[in-house]
């Protein structure tokens, strides 16, 4: 309600108003893609006073895929916009139907494709609660440490477009230079560098490999330095500042009212993490601080990214020491098919190998929900089971589809080249978006 | 039977001990802004399930009529770290709700997505359109009866020519 108030006051009142129909003072456009081609057969040359409608994407550099926005502009001013999505969709939640739960992760780990690792987890957490099995402690903590090193992944693939959205380059090459080192990590791990079917329900795929301490401690070592190196690129650079600073604001009464999470929520000044204020995992015996920003703008919402690296690193030193030895997924033969080796030598093993990967392993009837942070807010999975192998429904709530209805909110009032300064910092990953 | 905000309060043994009201659809708005008064500051998601097909026992609380539909909202109270999660039946023969837009504006679009992908209209929201789908789709692919593979075959008038 606060939302709508502060808007109805700041809203424009163009002239030429009974050109657009339904027209409201918002930030969001409300109209359909029909309305708007009519509206755009129009002559190109507007007169001194009229807005145009403007298509921006969706195959446009800055929109990180296929985001396409429905800009309302009046000269280079940005009146009012609509994120217009979908391209990307492929049904996945339909899909997830038809899979067992041992085979959702490979469906669910597509969504956001920058951060594969949290939406198996997410998924693997609803499931779990599901069946009400409790996973062994050495799983639960590579759980951590590879979604640790994920988020670092994730936030050096934001550093690098938004570098690149801003016309900083280098930035472009260093940030996926240093996410590479760490997905030839999760290649040595997983076997694959994205996509991974790592995190599975009842653990993980595989244990870690012998010399992973040393290979964890070679990645803090060389990207620690580096984030030093980000600073004196871009943090204290004026140009840098000038194009960020003050662009983009949102409040956190606004933010809350959207359903913004993550560095969005951050970034307006409210200090809400879920592994610190609703622990999951083993956050709750590790050291970290939440960081926040102040004034809401794109700068602030960078600087948490770069800063959340420097604390994920600080986790994962935390967790090379903490590492008990263990088990890497649950001994529960319901679910936990049996070891390699068994099934050369025993044919009960093999039949029950055989068992739980075409049929898979039943789940109690009922429903669940589970929330990870992941590093564009939260993730969670609603799952509703009927007692078989296969979910019933699944349901991921995906943080960037839900950040995306703020952009018409920052966006509103700024300039064109604010806008894409404005996308890149929301970090939408339209795979997620669409699902 | 225990209530919340004049809700039936769900059994903790379906949900696994989470939160969970069950509003009729003529108390929905109400239970909702009294859950918005009482500090559940966010509208975190909001979804559907196409109870349609479903094999096994609801659990449902006394006194609440199973539907096919029911419009599933997660609410998280920021101050008091707290969760609550209500569930509405909606009817196959009239999926209309009213809109949560008023007290939360996030759900804007997953209402429209709620829209999209399973034919509930929710009355009174700004912007009632497809989000993910084409605006000229037809059907709700998210409903049971839809199926995964129903996409139309081209060419099938073609005859066999071996």
């Amino acid at each position: 309600m606060t939302l709508q108030t502060a808007m109805s006051t700041t809203g424009v009142a163009p002239s030429g108003a009974d050109r657009v129909s339904r027209r409201e003072p918002s930030a969001v456009l409300r109209m359909s893609e029909a309305e708007a081609a009519e509206i755009g057969g129009d002559p190109d040359d507007p007169g001194d006073d009229e807005l145009v409608l403007l298509n921006m994407g969706p195959s446009h550099p800055s929109t990180h895929g296929v985001l396409r926005l429905m800009l309302e502009l009046s000269g280079e001013t940005v009146l009012r916009s609509k994120p217009v999505i979908g391209y990307l969709h492929t049904g996945m939640e339909k899909t997830g139907e038809n899979l067992t739960y041992l085979q959702g992760g490979t469906n669910v780990t597509r969504m956001d494709y920058a951060s594969p690792l949290f939406n198996e987890l997410a998924f693997s957490l609803a499931t779990e609660r599901l069946l009400g099995i409790e996973v062994p402690e050495r799983a639960t903590w590579i759980r951590m440490l590879m979604c640790e090193l994920n988020r670092v992944s994730s936030h050096l693939l934001f550093m690098a477009t938004n570098g690149m959205d801003l016309g900083a380059v280098s930035m472009m090459i260093y940030g996926w230079r240093e996410r590479e080192e760490v997905l030839r990590f999760f290649e040595k791990v997983t076997g694959l560098r994205m996509n991974h079917n790592y995190i599975r329900p009842g653990g993980v795929a595989a244990d870690l490999p012998a010399d992973w301490r040393t290979d964890v401690a070679r990645l803090i070592e060389l990207i620690e330095p580096r984030l030093e190196e980000y600073d004196t690129l871009l943090t204290g650079q004026p140009i840098w500042r000038e194009r960020l600073q003050g662009v983009g604001v949102i409040s956190v009464a606004e933010a809350l009212a959207l359903g913004a999470t993550g560095p969005i929520l951050r970034g307006a000044g409210m200090a809400w993490d879920l592994r610190r204020d609703e622990p999951y995992l083993f956050y709750d015996q590790v050291d970290f601080d939440v960081i926040v920003g102040t004034h809401g703008d794109c700068y602030d919402r960078y600087a948490i990214r770069l800063n959340e690296i420097r604390e994920s690193l600080r986790i994962v030193a935390q967790i090379i020491e903490a590492m008990p030895s263990g088990d890497y997924r649950v001994q529960d033969k319901k679910v936990t098919p049996p070891p390699r080796s068994r099934i050369d030598a025993s044919m009960e093993a093999l039949i029950h190998h055989f068992k739980i990967f075409t049929e898979g392993f039943k789940v109690p009837p009922g429903e669940a929900y589970a929330a990870v942070e992941s590093p564009r807010g939260e993730l969670g999975v609603y799952l509703v089971s009927d007692g078989t192998s296969v979910p019933y429904r699944v349901h991921v709530r995906a943080p960037s589809f839900i950040n995306l209805q703020t952009l018409p909110h920052l966006m509103q009032n700024g300039l064109i080249a604010d806008g894409v300064a404005i996308i890149s910092s929301v970090d939408p990953i339209m795979g997620e978006v669409d699902r | 039977m225990t209530e919340r905000y004049g809700a039936p309060v769900g059994d903790g043994r379906p949900s696994r001990g989470q939160a969970v009201i069950h509003p009729s659809p003529s108390q929905w708005l109400d239970v909702a802004a009294a859950a918005r008064a009482d500090g559940f500051d966010q509208l975190v998601d909001l979804t559907a399930v196409d109870y349609l097909t479903y094999g096994a026992d609801r659990s449902l609380p006394e006194g609440v009529q199973p539907e096919r539909f029911e419009v599933v909202a997660s609410l998280m109270s920021h101050a008091r770290l707290e969760r609550l999660r209500m569930r509405v039946q909606v009817s196959a023969d009239d999926p209309a709700l009213p809109t949560l837009f008023d007290l939360w504006p996030g759900s804007e679009s997953l209402e429209r997505e709620v829209y999209d992908m399973f034919g509930i209209a929710f009355e009174g929201h700004p912007d009632l359109s497809r989000i993910l789908m084409p605006e000229d789709w037809p059907g709700n692919p998210l409903r049971k009866d839809y199926d995964s593979g129903r996409i139309p075959v081209q060419f099938k008038a073609a005859s066999n020519v071996r």
